[in-house]
């Protein structure tokens, strides 16, 4: 793998970048792995990263039925928070984002992480209790958040109307580690880097059946043939309730549409990213300038990429309420992306009643932010074939069990 | 340079020339202009700057496939980015800058970028910025993001309002040229509601300014006959101005009408949304021209042939002096004749097929035009202006032939049709390779609830590029009978794909070829986008940023993916096409928020009594959409000091408060107490007539969501009162179940909330206060605690139900809610002489808090189940079922070791900090402090004169009189003794009196 810098920009540059290798290669599938990961999204992309870097485990496929990337990955609005409010969630968010700081280097690829800082704003009283409780939590857990007033909001933000008048804002949880990351470069930059391990990412691919013997995983039949595998990760996400059947085994899971759009782009005009909880919605500002919305999920289940434009309009809304200026912009796209939710709104990262089928699915609307925590955590529960401590709660088994994980309390908004 | 030309203009009124600011440079323009015909006719071709490397942007096309020229228009609070010269009306007193450089337009510093372009290929900043860390967040992402953007930041909250609208009809038509005219009058002829909208302020599109005749009359008479037609129809609405912009699910279109774009502050909304249910949409929008791909092909006068006669035609207006066409079709020769046709030097016709003949290359060779045919534009000339062209072989490498002199490149690559509203949801496209163009494929259209077809296209729209073939496929798309209006024009011959020029350009030519001008992505990008494996053209797209500017690739995209495709070994369909998203143009935000903004952002619901409490000082807390007084401040209180005096009073006389914003919701039926034991943790089927009883609901997972004291009103109806939050919630989630589950019993349920305003008379002297208003018995043998009685009360048809959620002797009086307000002052005016005051929601929170009563949303958060509570007593042991059970007996909900409701004191007498955790010894396996409870409730309690508190702690019932530390800010850590949470009255004697 040639390595990127500036040095190596400015030497292709003489010779009209005619020496750029591949990012990552495009192999025929092989006969067998050791472990075959469905889902080349981010999620599915570090867990391989990490079975190689942490575990050593180098034969792997990731098998992805359209475009690496072209899930959710490349979808939603790039937040990176922690600030959750249960110790398990915050636990694997904050691993996450402590491993953001440093992943451009870590995998040689400017994933543009930008730890801008995040507000969530309060604007009921019920709002303010519950985010001073979340500090406490987050002081507790390792996690860096402050309360702040409204006046250091507005220093924050100068183009925010505080003073309502439906919400005014009474204060905010504040993450100054929070931000924001170019997310199709982490789908992009652990590609790479898995290809560079020797993995095979093999697109265009889809899984058409699971086999199983006796209980426990054989392997995977796909368009491109059939390929062994001693275990298998099912890393879909809005799909897995269809890998699942597959498998022989169902999860509790709801696919559902969640839209974002994003304006034209202007100059810069907010450094940070804010989340308005009570008139739901949530904004940032790109790189390129665009102001990037996001809002609510749809009441039903469905698996069209699209969603109703009902929440368009109530996200449009609750961001004109809290930016008066973004009326006299314009909305350039809009797109919709299926997320997978359980009934706590957590993840799910767990073994299954298939021996060697192992899934890690859920994530509902705040996949992104997790994703270098949640390969993590999935490559040691798939190396060690038992989960490590960022995954021990969010096994499958906590809904017959009653140990819900419910955030619920700390994110009313989908995010 | 470009000017105005003397004679002709068919959409300008040269009696009304209307006065106007570029960049502060005073301009003259006519009505009728575009802002592009404006500045072209006042030779100002240069309008701004590209995205990336901040090269000079000129006028590229007429409409709303223009990528280039954009400008910030309006001032102050009307100031709005980005807005396109080709499809902004010209007006009098229009002012517009322009934008992305500094410190002018002509001298932009930024446009260093553009001479470091080699170092900055696609995907640059993927590889770069990655040392030292903290450099990207302070040095380089500042930089990158000041250096991109594009349109400067509205500093002023909106002047303008919007509106929105709902339509319905049979059918929708989008786009009022020839095709969408035809489609129209066909199906309106057919005797269906028909809309027809255009995004112009003009009806007929390309048509007339083409120059074929239709049913024997010229164009432009023909559009004129049918608009007139179509307005003398009843069942016809019609609307300029007004796109439509994407197409949804079940034939829900959005239409964008610029009311007032044009007038600005006249007093009409700025723009009006409208959400049309269609029961099919014929996107009749015609085709775009594509660009061709050659070296230089992005300096300020090589523009779109077509835009190019459309500025002549329409708005009389010459892009330049000495004009060069460089074409693959015959299409472009029309452009070649009506500059001629207007007095123009046409110096060369550059046609990249190898031999050129039909109709209307004969038409221009007979006027003395030269042809070149097999040739192609090895390179263009000029910096901020074009001043030549390099001719070369098509099939070459680039070696030149000659130079020709011009100072416009009117430049033909064929025609894309415009399918976006056919795909936005769900219709496929076919590759058409003898027109080299995608098209609908009308045998995979998107589909309504049925499976029906709820679109079609029409014309140009479903590749019909002839205006006889056009007006054919439109009468058919509108499911025409008979003959389709005819129509005579020269015959072309078939185009070539030319997808760069030359066919054999190396690298140094690749570089300076431009396929997406505002992002500026070239040739060479895409090619490198291969090379490297980003493959998909989703990845592409996203590596290079093609197709993502503002223009949304209306005229880069099939380019590029031809690119793409060639760079991959492939044919163009193997490659496919990235998803059409809406909007099909950027749509104001304004308008989708629509009137909803400011005091009717959400509607504020208030109580009958609001305006009373108001004078009353009251200082609001909102609670859902409702407000409601947190405390009544007297002159020279503060808050905290208004809620112990309330308390106190309370406890001592009487305290008033407005509760009607507590959920009422009635529920009758055969089967109703059925269904309130199904609901209820307790029985509520027993319930004697005029009794009340306090019940708990928990979710599907057994978690508690509402609390609230039900009434059995009569033999078949129960009154449930809910929490404020919960009434609409509460409501839904009843029937939820009735509709989903038991949609087989006999259960009906209302939401009487805002149809009763309730009082709450609290303390000890308030059974004298209903006494002194009169007229129902309330002693306590009557109405003993815990029962109801309805009656009539100081002439108030009144409900009394003797509940306490204060632990003192409390009625809760509810009146018809348009009595509200009288029966309230009857009760301030009556308690005068005991002491009655109202108080707010907070002496609630710290009335309850001294009883250790719960609230919900405080002692809850969706992870408390009622046993955690110590309710237990609520939670009937008999019944074999309620919503939440089976999940209660969950081996982690029935796990004894949960956390769960105390008391707690501080040893200091302070008040503990809301929500802080109580610690435990050491760190879990992440390496968290491990915690043993939190604060869920906290308060000064000025009746026991200390702070006092409601928690959860683990086991805590069976830890009584243990300490506990809370760490709060500043590393400071509060001790709190662990109690019984009911602090006051422990015996409940207060409330039974």
């Amino acid at each position: 793998m040639t390595r990127y810098s500036v040095f190596a920009v400015a030497r292709e540059a003489l010779r009209w970048h005619s020496g750029w290798e591949r990012a990552w290669k495009s192999p025929a599938p092989k006969k067998k792995y050791d472990v075959v990961i469905v889902g080349a999204g981010g999620h599915g992309l570090a867990t391989a990263y990490y079975l190689g870097k942490n575990h050593g485990i180098r034969n792997v496929a990731v098998i992805e039925k359209g475009w690496l990337g072209g899930g959710n990955t490349g979808r939603n609005t790039t937040i990176i928070r922690s600030n959750y409010l249960q110790d398990p969630s915050a636990a694997i968010y904050e691993k996450a984002r402590s491993l953001y700081e440093n992943l451009s280097q870590d995998l040689n690829y400017n994933v543009m992480f930008s730890p801008r800082g995040l507000l969530m704003l309060a604007q009921t009283h019920h709002e303010v209790r519950g985010y001073r409780r979340t500090v406490y939590a987050n002081n507790l857990q390792g996690v860096t958040t402050e309360w702040i007033e409204p006046a250091k909001v507005k220093e924050l933000v100068p183009i925010m109307n505080i003073e309502g008048p439906r919400y005014p804002v009474l204060g905010a949880l504040y993450q100054a580690r929070g931000g924001t990351a170019r997310h199709d470069a982490v789908a992009w930059g652990y590609a790479r880097a898995c290809s560079a391990m020797g993995m095979d990412i093999i697109q265009q691919c889809e899984v058409t059946g699971v086999r199983t013997l006796n209980g426990q995983v054989q392997g995977i039949d796909t368009t491109r043939g059939a390929i062994d595998c001693a275990k298998l990760a099912i890393v879909v996400a809005g799909h897995s309730s269809v890998l699942a059947e597959m498998s022989g085994f169902r999860l509790p899971i709801e696919s559902m549409a969640l839209q974002a759009l994003v304006s034209e782009p202007i100059k810069p005009c907010m450094d940070v990213v804010v989340m308005a909880n009570t008139v739901h919605g949530y904004m940032s500002q790109s790189d390129k300038g665009e102001m990037v919305i996001g809002g609510g999920t749809d009441g039903f289940n469905n698996y069209t990429q699209r969603g109703s434009w009902q929440h368009v309009e109530e996200t449009t809304r609750a961001l004109i309420e809290t930016f008066p200026m973004l009326s006299r912009l314009k909305m350039l796209r809009q797109w919709g992306g299926i997320v997978d939710m359980t009934g706590d709104r957590s993840p799910i990262l767990s073994k299954t009643s298939v021996g060697g089928i192992f899934v890690n699915c859920g994530w509902g609307t705040g996949g992104f932010k997790a994703i270098p925590g949640s390969g993590w955590a999935m490559a040691e529960l798939v190396a060690k074939g038992e989960p490590g401590p960022l995954a021990a709660e969010f096994g499958l088994d906590r809904f017959k069990e009653g140990r819900f994980i419910d955030e619920s309390v700390a994110a009313g908004v989908a995010h | 340079m470009s000017a105005r030309l003397s004679r002709g203009g068919r959409l300008i009124d040269r009696r009304a020339p209307v006065t106007f600011r570029f960049d502060g440079k005073p301009m003259t323009g006519f009505a009728g202009d575009t802002l592009a015909a404006s500045l072209l006719a006042n030779d100002q071709m240069l309008v701004g700057r590209s995205f990336k490397y901040h090269r000079p942007r000129g006028i590229v096309a007429s409409g709303a496939e223009e990528p280039n020229a954009l400008v910030g228009l309006g001032q102050g609070p009307r100031f709005e980015p980005n807005q396109r010269v080709t499809t902004t009306e010209t007006f009098e007193g229009l002012t517009a800058i322009s934008q992305n450089h500094w410190p002018s337009l002509d001298y932009d510093i930024g446009a260093v970028n553009g001479y470091l372009s080699r170092f900055l290929p696609a995907g640059f900043y993927y590889k770069m910025f990655l040392w030292p860390r903290p450099f990207w967040k302070h040095v380089y992402e500042p930089f990158i993001r000041q250096s991109a953007g594009l349109g400067k930041v509205p500093q002023e909250a909106d002047a303008d309002r919007y509106e929105q609208a709902y339509a319905f009809a049979d059918l929708v038509v989008a786009g009022g040229g020839i095709a969408g005219l035809t489609a129209a009058l066909t199906a309106a002829r057919a005797g269906k509601r028909v809309i027809l909208l255009e995004q112009t302020a003009h009806w007929g599109g390309r048509a007339p300014v083409d120059g074929d005749e239709i049913d024997g009359m010229a164009a432009d008479l023909w559009v004129k006959n049918a608009v007139q037609a179509l307005e003398g129809m009843a069942n016809v609405t019609m609307r300029l101005r007004t796109m439509v912009s994407g197409l949804y699910d079940h034939g829900y279109a959005l239409a964008y009408e610029r009311v007032a774009d044009h007038t600005p502050g006249d007093g009409r909304p700025r723009h009006r949304l409208w959400r049309i249910r269609a029961g099919k949409v014929i996107a009749a929008t015609g085709a775009i021209e594509r660009p061709l791909s050659f070296a230089g092909n992005d300096i300020p006068g090589v523009m779109l042939a077509a835009a190019v006669r459309d500025f002549v035609v329409n708005w009389a207006v010459s892009p330049g002096d000495r004009s060069v066409v460089v074409t693959n079709n015959d299409d472009a020769y029309r452009t070649a004749l009506a500059l001629a046709d207007a007095g123009l030097v046409v110096a060369a016709v550059i046609d990249a097929r190898p031999s050129v003949t039909g109709d209307l290359p004969a038409q221009v060779r007979a006027r003395g035009i030269r042809v070149l045919e097999g040739r192609g534009i090895a390179k263009v000339k000029g910096a901020k202006r074009v001043t030549g062209v390099a001719i070369c072989a098509q099939q070459g490498e680039g070696a030149v032939l000659e130079e020709i002199a011009c100072d416009v490149v009117a430049m033909s690559g064929g025609w894309s049709p415009v399918v976006h509203l056919w795909s936005h949801c769900g219709g496929k496209l076919i590759w058409d390779a003898d027109a080299s163009m995608f098209r609908p494929d009308a045998a995979r259209p998107p589909t309504g609830d049925a499976g029906q077809p709820m679109a079609a296209t029409a014309g140009a729209a479903s590749g019909a590029l002839q205006t006889a073939a056009v007006l054919a496929d439109a009468h058919a798309a509108a499911g025409g009978e008979g003959l389709a209006p005819q129509a005579t024009g020269p015959a072309e011959a078939p185009m070539l794909p030319v997808w760069i020029m030359p066919q054999g350009a190396g690298i140094a030519l690749k570089s300076k070829m431009w396929l997406d001008y505002q992002n500026d992505v070239k040739v060479s990008d895409v090619q490198l986008a291969a090379r490297e494996g980003y493959e998909s053209v989703e990845h592409t797209k996203r590596y290079t940023t093609l197709g993502m500017a503002t223009d949304q690739g209306k005229l880069s995209n099939i380019n590029g993916l031809a690119v793409l495709s060639h760079a991959l070994h492939q044919e163009i369909p193997a490659t496919g096409t990235t998803t059409f998203r809406p909007p099909y143009t950027p749509i104001s935000l304004g308008s989708i928020g629509g009137e909803a903004r400011g005091e009717i952002f959400q509607p504020l619901r208030q109580t009958p009594m609001h305006d009373w409490h108001s004078a009353q000082g009251a200082y609001w807390e909102p609670v859902g959409q409702w407000r409601r007084p947190y405390c009544y401040k007297r002159s020279g209180e503060t808050a905290h000091e208004a809620v112990n005096r309330e308390v106190i009073n309370t406890r001592s006389n009487i305290g008033l408060l407005d509760a009607s914003t507590l959920g009422k919701i009635l529920v009758k039926g055969a089967d109703a107490g059925r269904f309130l034991d199904m609901l209820y943790t307790g029985v509520m089927s027993t319930l004697p007539v005029g009794k009340c009883r306090y019940g708990l609901m928990c979710n599907d997972n057994g978690f508690l969501i509402d609390d609230g004291v039900v009434v059995r009103m009569s033999e078949d109806s129960w009154l449930c009162h809910t929490t404020t939050g919960g009434a609409d919630r509460i409501h839904a989630h009843m029937e939820d179940w009735l509709q989903c589950e038991w949609w087989d019993w006999k259960v009906h349920t209302a939401n009487l909330t805002e149809q009763y305003a309730q009082v709450a008379i609290v303390g000890p002297k308030a059974r004298m206060l209903l006494e002194k208003l009169g007229g129902m018995d309330v002693s306590r043998e009557a109405l003993p605690f815990m029962t109801y009685a309805e009656g009539t009360l100081g002439g108030f048809r009144a409900r009394v139900f003797r509940i306490s959620f204060s632990g003192e002797l409390s009625y809760e009086v509810a009146v018809p809610a348009s009595e509200g307000l009288a029966f309230w002052e009857a009760c301030v005016a009556a308690g005068a002489e005991f002491g009655a005051m109202p108080y707010g929601t907070e002496a609630l929170h710290v009335l309850r808090a001294e009883k250790g009563f719960i609230m919900i949303g405080d002692e809850t958060d969706g992870t408390v189940i009622p046993q955690d509570l110590g309710l237990g007593w609520a939670i009937s042991k008999k019944k074999a079922d309620y919503l939440g059970k089976r999940a209660q007996e969950r081996s982690h909900m029935a796990d004894p070791n949960r956390w769960k409701l105390v008391g707690l004191e501080t040893l200091d007498g302070s008040v503990l900090p809301d929500g802080a955790l109580a610690v435990a010894e050491g760190v879990n396996a992440n390496g968290q402090q491990r915690t043993q409870g939190r604060v869920t409730s906290t308060y000064h309690s000025p009746v026991l004169k200390k702070g006092i508190a409601m928690g959860l702690v683990l086991n805590g019932p069976g830890r009584m009189g243990e300490v506990l530390d809370f760490p709060v800010d500043d590393g400071k850590v509060v001790q709190a003794r662990i109690v019984d949470q009911v602090f006051y009255d422990k015996d409940g004697e207060k409330q039974n009196v």
